[in-house]
């Protein structure tokens, strides 16, 4: 039964990732985006992390591709051209996107790290509840905790910088 | 004070009176400049009595003091010390070379008076005293190259005072490269005394010269061929000597001063100093007499045709060196080195009396437009006509003696030194001839122009010119001065010329034969190691050479009385008749021209080579490609930063794949 | 499931967004590619968490995704200044830091 929830997850994750990358209209691939969280949310209830999982639907698929979605509203879904203007880029690309894969793979599973072939020790009930994670980050992690918080201020004072109305005379041509 | 206490204070009175006249500029009025110049050397000559006194107190073995202020260099076998040396070669040097320098200095400040150089000219003079003392001074041999080439320096600096003229600096260039020719072969003579000998101190090296060589071993010998080749073209002996007659493109004092009584009179100080060297070296002892010999005579020879008023007197003094040159070179040392002090008397007499006619001429140098001055310039004639007389060697004055002693040595040593004596005794009677030639030719004859304006009062004056070839020039600064100063108008310069007339006559008598021998008795410490300590020519010997040479001088004046006074003209006839002789003698038996060819054209064409074809392709060449190299390696780098952020991705994950191949491998 | 099998996944989903990052030229959808690999992380991150008993990767995954939310922030709010400057949305057009 794991098996299945596990194939199934794996699937739309894969698929959606793949079809991000595949899709030449942006919104498409926003959507494809939000199904890929969405298997990887399932995946994570298989890991007994019910938290992550919740947080990924509701932060990472509710709030942050939303916001992608609002971005791609407004600006639209550009063609893009066919002409690749650096040279062997279309070759290497997926090479060693390849080459990346077998080399991780090698190194995960010909590493001597012991748990990988099983599926885990027995776990504690509320392992990955809420409640464990609230302890943890309270706890031991309080540190990661309001750095993390520091980083969403700044993160939203600069997102108001960026959007703000421009001081001074407007630069058409000018480059980035 | 002791006798070294002395000596240091004579080298310390020109070397602040040089540094206080250069850098007290805006101080010190411009007349004071020549007012001090002269006080640090008289202040030096008297120092230089106090030596002398020190040393007369003690006695023979003793009179031989070193000091040392501090060492250089010390170690690795090398033990250089700044130290000075007083005994009664230095101390005779010393007095002789202040004691003239004292009176040229009297005689510049009025010469050099409406000269805008005034203080620089002062400066370098008082520092060319310094530099000469300090190598006669100089206890050991690196001292010695010191001041050697201080005294090329100040020499130059002062050939190339009028810096604007052309010749001048022209003329200074090529004593400087003569003189740094002679420079590298003193430093090489240095260096192999130091390889056989293993010190520079002038003590040690004397000691040791007679055990550490075998007599005319070919590294003694090579060590005095070289010191030669430094002494001669110091001196201006054949065939360094090209550079002397163009020196006198100098102003007068200079001549006088650097060019007649002291460096040029560094070589014989030289090879006396160096005597224990060429004693177990005759081989070398010979060549520089005979270099001597023959200067004298091409020297002379010249002088009977050149018709420059500076360079006839030039080429006298060249010859008279010759004569001590040729002295020292056969170990007649006292005698050499009286002949020098004589010779100090009568040749700056001579230049200070050439710079009045000069002056009264409106700078014009040419004696086939002088005459007759004898009316205009009684004070001026009377100088020209004694160091003329002292020059010639006539009986009583002080050149009789001096030249008389050398000759006689020569006769004394026997065997083939006498072809030394008698052509020694040819080159007096040309001597007298010359030095007439150019007493009769300014002072008899007809008053010309300029002659008759003096007698009416008034200098002549003419536009500024080039002495030497006409060309017009201004008398601001770099050129001289716009007045022209006669002995009989300022009294600085009588005043000096008095004392050198004076002492030109009376100078002989301290070395009267078989009455009075004070400088041979003085210098006797010093020579005293030497072989020829011992060879005296009976007093006999002596008088009879003394009539010789007072009448070869008599004779020579007479020859001379006729041919520029009695039958005018003939010169000019005979002139004619030889002509190739004369076109020989007049173009300086072409010497200039073979060392253009032996060395100038080679070294240009070098110079040039180096300039088109090495400089270009292979100096050239090799910077720009080290540029075109570096640039190319830019661009190939340049190129990796294209703009295209897919492109640095691309690099990023490739080189994330490479190390994660790198240590998958590694660690299987 | 054997722990493996997820990390095998991840590095998958990994190398997918990568080529993504690389191939694809509009900003957006190389963000959204980037969003892939972080999730990969992520998915690493949980699946060890879990082999291992400890809860502590999960709080390692949170404060990645906070990060991840911030970084989207930033980098949307940078399109939509590009976009309203009119300058095209290439990233092969937006080179002034060549070098």
């Amino acid at each position: 039964m794991e098996q299945v929830a596990f194939f199934f997850g794996a699937i739309g994750a894969l698929g959606g990732a793949i079809a991000v990358i595949a899709l030449r209209n942006p919104f498409y691939s926003v959507l494809a985006l939000v199904i890929h969280l969405f298997s990887l949310a399932g995946l994570f209830l298989l890991l007994h992390s019910e938290f992550v999982a919740a947080a990924q639907v509701v932060v990472y698929a509710g709030a942050v591709m939303v916001l992608y979605v609002f971005v791609v509203a407004y600006v639209g879904g550009a063609h893009e051209p066919v002409w690749e203007p650096i040279p062997g880029q279309r070759v290497l690309a997926p090479l060693l996107a390849a080459a990346l894969f077998a080399e991780l793979s090698i190194a995960v599973l010909g590493s001597s790290l012991k748990g990988l072939g099983d599926e885990g020790p027995t776990i504690p009930l509320g392992f990955g509840q809420p409640a464990d994670i609230g302890e943890l980050l309270l706890e031991k992690f309080l540190i990661a905790f309001e750095a993390a918080s520091m980083l969403l201020l700044l993160s939203a004072v600069a997102a108001v910088v960026l959007a703000g109305k421009k001081q001074g005379p407007p630069a058409a041509d000018a480059e980035v | 004070m002791t006798g070294t206490t002395y000596g240091w204070l004579v080298l310390l009175f020109p070397l602040l009176g040089s540094f206080v006249i250069a850098l007290g500029w805006r101080v010190l009025p411009e007349r004071a400049a020549g007012w001090i110049g002269t006080a640090a050397i008289g202040l030096s000559f008297l120092c230089g009595l106090g030596a002398l006194e020190d040393l007369l107190d003690k006695p023979a073995e003793a009179q031989h003091l070193t000091d040392s202020l501090w060492t250089y260099a010390e170690g690795g076998g090398l033990d250089i010390q700044l130290g000075i040396l007083v005994d009664p070669l230095s101390v005779f040097m010393v007095l002789v070379v202040t004691g003239v320098s004292t009176l040229i200095h009297l005689y510049s400040v009025a010469y050099m008076a409406s000269d805008r150089g005034y203080r620089r000219f002062f400066s370098l003079l008082n520092f060319f005293v310094f530099s000469m003392l300090l190598l006669v001074l100089a206890g050991n041999f690196v001292l010695l190259i010191v001041g050697w080439a201080f005294v090329g320096f100040t020499s130059y600096a002062l050939i190339s005072f009028w810096y604007r003229r052309r010749t001048a600096t022209a003329a200074g260039m090529k004593a400087f490269v003569i003189n740094v020719a002679g420079d590298v072969g003193l430093v090489l003579a240095t260096i192999l005394i130091f390889r056989e000998i293993g010190s520079f101190e002038f003590d040690d090296v004397f000691e040791r010269a007679p055990d550490a060589f075998t007599t005319n071993e070919w590294t003694v010998v090579a060590i005095c061929l070289l010191l030669l080749v430094g002494a001669f073209a110091k001196s201006a002996q054949a065939p360094l000597h090209t550079w002397l007659p163009d020196a006198m493109e100098g102003p007068t004092p200079v001549s006088a001063l650097i060019h007649a009584a002291t460096m040029v009179t560094a070589g014989v100080y030289l090879i006396a100093r160096t005597h224990p060297l060429f004693e177990v070296a005759p081989t070398a002892a010979d060549v520089a007499a005979i270099v001597g010999l023959v200067t004298l005579l091409i020297a002379g020879s010249i002088a009977l045709v050149v018709t420059d008023l500076k360079r006839i007197i030039a080429y006298s003094t060249m010859s008279q060196i010759g004569y001590m040159v040729m002295g020292v070179g056969i170990g007649a040392y006292g005698a050499g080195l009286f002949h020098l002090m004589t010779h100090a008397f009568f040749k700056a007499l001579l230049f200070m009396a050439a710079g009045s006619v000069i002056a009264a001429m409106a700078n014009r140098q040419d004696i086939d437009r002088m005459g007759g001055f004898r009316r205009a310039m009684p004070f001026t004639g009377a100088a020209l006509i004694i160091g003329s007389l002292a020059l010639s060697g006539f009986p009583g004055t002080s050149g009789w003696f001096s030249k008389d002693e050398i000759l006689s040595f020569a006769g004394e040593r026997g065997g083939a030194y006498w072809v030394f004596a008698v052509l020694g005794y040819l080159g007096a009677l040309i001597t007298a001839i010359y030095s007439f030639r150019l007493v009769f030719r300014v002072l008899w004859g007809e008053p010309v122009e300029e002659a008759r304006e003096l007698e009416r009062g008034h200098i002549a004056h003419a536009e500024a010119a080039n002495p030497a070839t006409g060309e017009p020039e201004d008398t601001g600064v770099g050129f001289p001065g716009p007045e022209h100063h006669i002995a009989e108008h300022t009294a600085p310069m009588r005043i000096a010329m008095g004392v050198l007339a004076a002492l030109a006559v009376v100078g002989g008598l301290v070395q009267i034969p078989g009455v009075t021998d004070v400088i041979g008795t003085f210098l006797e410490p010093t020579f005293e190691d030497s072989k020829f300590a011992g060879v005296h020519p009976s007093t006999g010997d002596e008088w009879i050479g003394l009539v010789i040479g007072g009448l070869l001088s008599i004779t020579g004046i007479a020859i001379a009385h006729l041919l520029y006074v009695r039958r005018l003209g003939t010169s000019a006839r005979l002139a004619a008749r030889l002509r190739p002789v004369h076109t020989f003698l007049a173009n300086k038996w072409f010497f200039d021209e073979l060392l253009d060819l032996l060395f100038v054209r080679p070294a240009l064409a070098v110079g040039s080579f180096a300039n088109r074809t090495f400089e270009r392709y292979v100096v050239d060449g090799l910077v720009a490609a080290t540029v075109g190299v570096v640039r190319g390696a830019g661009g190939a780098v340049r190129a990796a930063q294209s703009g295209f952020v897919r492109a640095y991705a691309l690099l990023l994950i490739g080189g994330f794949a490479g190390l994660g191949l790198y240590f998958l491998v590694v660690s299987s | 499931m054997a722990t493996e099998w997820y990390v095998v996944l991840s590095s998958l989903l990994f190398a997918v967004g990568a080529g993504g990052v690389l191939i694809r030229r509009s900003p957006l959808v190389i963000l959204l590619c980037l969003e892939l690999m972080l999730n990969a992380g992520n998915l690493a991150l949980v699946a060890f968490s879990r082999m291992l008993g400890d809860a502590d990767g999960q709080i390692f995954a949170v404060i990645v995704m906070v990060v991840a939310a911030c970084e989207v922030v930033v980098g949307l709010g940078l399109i939509v200044a590009i976009y309203r400057r009119r300058l095209p949305l290439d990233i092969d057009e937006l080179r002034g830091l060549r070098g």
